[in-house]
């Protein structure tokens, strides 16, 4: 190459805006407003949408489950105590999970006895074939039995002791809908004689008293069991056939016991479904989403009435704290001086009390219930955090020269503090108030689960109580822990996680740093 | 001297906001109508006000014809004195185990768990976490520091009591690899009829707490403990070390020649323990009060546990001591940390205007 090929001769230069007049150029783009701003850059970080996602659920879940679940956290119905969570899909597919069955290993007796219940009520008691293995035990070979059982039909048959007018009214109830709820009463000479079984309504086969003073079954010679049911004797006015085909014997439905009581062996299914369609509250069978705890509480109803006071005692504490800590923080800092120094004074004190003093001593002195100490505990501890950020924000901004301008033209103290400075603050602020919440949350569940504070009367009921009763019964019954602890958990997963994307959304000197 | 002078008025602020907070809470108590919570079935309360009476809490009212309480101040008075004179910081009233004892004595039982398994769960929590967080921060964006990150969350957010449940489900139930709780001193003895161990009441007993059996029935507790700061020294390491890797001092000590890892321990590490290890002298302060929830999942016999059945059995005189311990303790937490920045690093002047 040559070097006069780069020579570019002087016509082809031409002056680029040589007759026009240069303005300024009109903004194309939208301003952004910070709001808008931050919102973007909280919408770009995929695990805090992920979170809120989580945390919306969680609290629809907690305003909604107590609405639609037709059970109270008052109901309660022993005789459904420690029932293994079940969902009808699973249970209807047959599917041996989440389908209210519990693997079970037994010895031979207790096998039996569930093997009669299912005999006798008809209904599936155990769900899978029994697997037998021998164990030694106190130099014996004991063999047992390992399957899975359906704990909402275990429970079988019960006695109840009914008026004679109750007792009528269930007649006419299975008249009409024609459904065999009694069943035959059992003879009472030929009732099981060993001390533990004596009220045991499900022993409907004869049986004798065995080694060791154990009930131990009679077969007939083809090896089935031999009802007992007791024969029409004339004191009963209803009588009836077993449900049971090729048997045709009429059968006494109760005995009368003193004060016109009578003893009625009910099939407690049915039963369940009958008082509560005499109660009319809409539930029909039971079936427990999440199970039910000792005390036969739902613990679906629970949770959800546990999830929705935390909620709506976290929301509370938060505004009210945003409202007062705000307030007091702006004139702490815009006003400063000696002012400051005394308000200063009083928030390191109260800031530094331990919360568990603060929470005891009210508990102590005001006789109130504890969701109200709860509310002014958090108050009284949680505000100085808020009123300190707001501080902060007022002493870097009060100072700067567009609040002086404002200041000159005019602007009374309060304007100046909430129309001019307050803004700036904004985004501490809603970090701040949001992360109060999974923080109020946790210290009330720590509470209760202490059993400091005993949020468990009439209808409320906390997560924490819920833990506290599941840690009783984690070896034995782990699902009244499990659903509790999963609940927290996802929660303060989610509101770490969502606080982390609020704080880098509101901090604009993350603009344009990710890619 | 400025220094000095520093640290004299933080320890006297302190000194301050303790008084101000114990009295307030003495006179808060002594409003109180005397809880006789812990009268059995069949005693009378009469008893706990024969001890009263004793301690000058209650006097003899000729009016009424009656017991009534003395006056706060002159009570406040009478404590003090006793403190501060006899060490003697009153004696228990409704708990029935501790009814007529010490509360000095009982508290200085219960210390050793409590201190034991802090110290435990600490040794044990500083080193590892420090190690993850440096590892994320060397690994930072690649799989390991994403790995390593979820997990902080995780175990930073999910609360103590759901991982040690599942600790206690998992390892000391199903596994049966570990006791299912902490041993009670009784059960040391038994276990070791051999060594002479003896229980002193009013004692430390130290001797009985370092065996093979009593530190594998802290394990659990231990670790559910140390989960927690596990994850907290990993996130503050690996936010501070990656912010010390970008700069620019960084840069040059690698173009005057010294390897990364050279570089990194020399320098990067230094500055960035700056923030990390006054926190771990915090956590060295504050072993001594430990958490209540472990204490009650793994039914340590410590302070935590006592501080519980004060509160629920109203026992004044053990809630007022260990309220003041607590507060104590805290307050010295916050103010070792505070102090503890300006001797790691010179450029923090303390005090300074």
């Amino acid at each position: 190459m040559r070097a006069e090929e780069y020579q570019i001769s002087s016509e082809k230069f031409v002056l680029h805006s040589a007759n026009k007049r240069l303005h300024d150029e009109k903004l194309e783009t939208k301003p952004v407003s910070y709001l808008r701003d931050a919102f973007n850059r909280f919408a770009r970080n995929k695990a805090s949408i992920t979170a809120a996602v989580i945390i919306g659920i969680l609290f629809l879940f907690a305003m909604i489950g107590p609405v639609v679940t037709p059970y109270k956290v008052s109901d309660e119905d022993a005789n459904y105590a420690y029932v293994m969570p079940r969902n009808e899909f699973f249970y209807k597919q047959g599917i041996p999970f989440w389908d209210g069955g519990r693997e079970m290993g037994v010895t031979e007796a207790s096998y039996i006895l569930y093997k009669g219940i299912q005999e006798e009520t008809g209904r599936t008691v155990i769900m899978s074939e029994p697997q037998i293995r021998e164990e030694e035990y106190m130099g014996k070979s004991v063999s047992y039995y390992d399957f899975r059982l359906d704990t909402y039909n275990a429970i079988g048959v019960k006695f109840v002791l009914l008026k004679h007018a109750e007792y009528v009214a269930l007649q006419q109830y299975q008249d009409e809908n024609n459904i065999q709820v009694i069943f035959p009463i059992t003879d009472p000479a030929l009732r099981p004689q060993a001390e533990q079984d004596l009220n045991n309504a499900n022993i409907w086969y004869r049986t004798k008293l065995g080694a060791g003073r154990k009930t131990t079954v009679v077969y007939d010679e083809n090896g089935d069991f031999i009802p007992i049911y007791q024969a029409d004797n004339g004191k009963d006015e209803y009588t009836s056939k077993m449900y049971w085909e090729g048997d045709e014997k009429l059968y006494n439905y109760a005995e009368p016991k003193d004060g016109d009581m009578w003893n009625v062996r009910v099939d407690y299914r049915e039963y369940y479904r009958y008082l509560h369609y005499k109660a009319g509250d809409g539930i029909e069978y039971p079936s427990f989403l999440l199970g039910t705890n000792n005390a036969g509480k739902d613990l679906f109803t629970c949770l959800a009435s546990g999830a929705r006071f935390s909620f709506v005692l976290a929301i509370i504490v938060a505004s009210v704290n945003l409202f007062v800590g705000a307030v007091y923080g702006a004139i702490e800092g815009y006003y400063g001086g000696k002012l400051d120094l005394i308000m200063e004074r009083i928030v390191d004190i109260l800031a530094s009390i331990p919360f568990m003093i603060v929470i005891t001593l009210l508990k102590y002195h005001f006789n109130v219930s504890h969701a109200i100490i709860l509310f002014i505990a958090f108050f009284l501890t949680g505000w100085t955090g808020m009123a300190g950020s707001t501080r902060m924000q007022f002493y870097r901004f009060k100072n700067q020269e567009y609040v002086l301008v404002a200041r000159t033209l005019g602007a009374k103290d309060s304007r100046v503090m909430f129309k001019h400075i307050f803004p700036n603050a904004i985004g501490t602020l809603i970090t701040r108030s949001v992360l109060v919440i999974p923080g109020v949350i946790f210290s009330e569940t720590s509470l209760s689960y202490l059993g400091i504070i005993n949020l468990n009367t009439g209808n409320l009921t906390s997560v924490g109580t819920l833990l506290a009763t599941g840690q009783n019964y984690l070896f034995t019954y782990p699902h009244m822990i499990l659903f509790p602890s999963i609940f927290i958990s996802l929660l303060m997963l989610s509101f770490n996680l969502f606080g982390n994307g609020l704080r880098d959304a509101f901090n604009p000197s993350l603009r344009g740093t990710e890619e | 001297m400025y220094m000095f002078k520093y640290i004299c008025k933080r320890i006297g602020l302190m000194l301050v906001t303790f008084t101000i907070i114990f009295i307030t809470c003495f006179v808060l108590v002594k409003l109180l109508p005397v809880s006789t919570t812990g009268v059995g079935v069949g005693e009378d309360a009469s008893k706990i006000i024969a001890q009263m009476v004793s301690r000058g809490y209650m006097k003899y009212d000729e009016v009424s014809g009656g017991y009534i309480n003395t006056p706060i101040l002159e009570q406040l008075g009478r404590y003090l004195r006793r403190i501060f004179l006899e060490g003697d910081f009153g004696i228990g009233f409704n708990m029935p185990e501790y009814r007529g004892r010490a509360v000095w004595n009982v508290f200085i039982e219960k210390l050793p768990p409590t201190i034991l398994i802090n110290i435990y769960s600490s040794l044990l929590a500083v080193p590892i976490g420090i190690a993850l967080g440096i590892f994320a921060a060397l690994k930072k964006n690649k799989w390991q520091d994403h790995l390593i990150s979820t997990l902080v969350m995780v175990f930073i957010s999910v609360p103590a009591f759901v991982y040690a449940s599942l600790l206690l489900y998992i390892i000391c139930f199903k596994l049966s690899a570990l006791p299912l709780g902490v041993m009670s001193l009784p059960d040391v003895i038994a276990a070791y009829p051999g060594k002479g161990y003896q229980y002193i009441p009013g004692e430390f007993n130290w001797p009985l707490y370092f065996n093979k059996k009593m530190f594998l029935s802290m394990l659990p507790a231990v670790f559910s403990m140390s989960f927690g700061s596990i994850a907290g020294y990993a996130r503050s390491t690996r936010a501070e070390l990656t912010e010390v890797l970008t700069s620019e001092f960084m840069l040059l000590a690698r173009t005057k020649g010294l390897t990364r890892s050279q570089a990194t321990v020399r320098h990067a590490l230094r500055n960035a323990m700056v923030p990390i290890f006054p926190s771990i002298i915090g956590e060295f302060v504050s072993v001594l009060s430990g958490s209540l929830i472990i204490e009650k999942i793994f039914q340590i016999p410590g302070v935590g546990g006592l501080y519980l059945a004060a509160i629920n059995s109203r026992d004044y005189d053990f809630f007022m001591m260990l309220s003041g311990f607590y507060l104590l303790v805290g307050l010295l937490a916050g103010l070792v940390i505070d102090l503890s920045y300006g001797f790691i690093d010179p450029r923090i002047r303390m005090g300074a205007k």
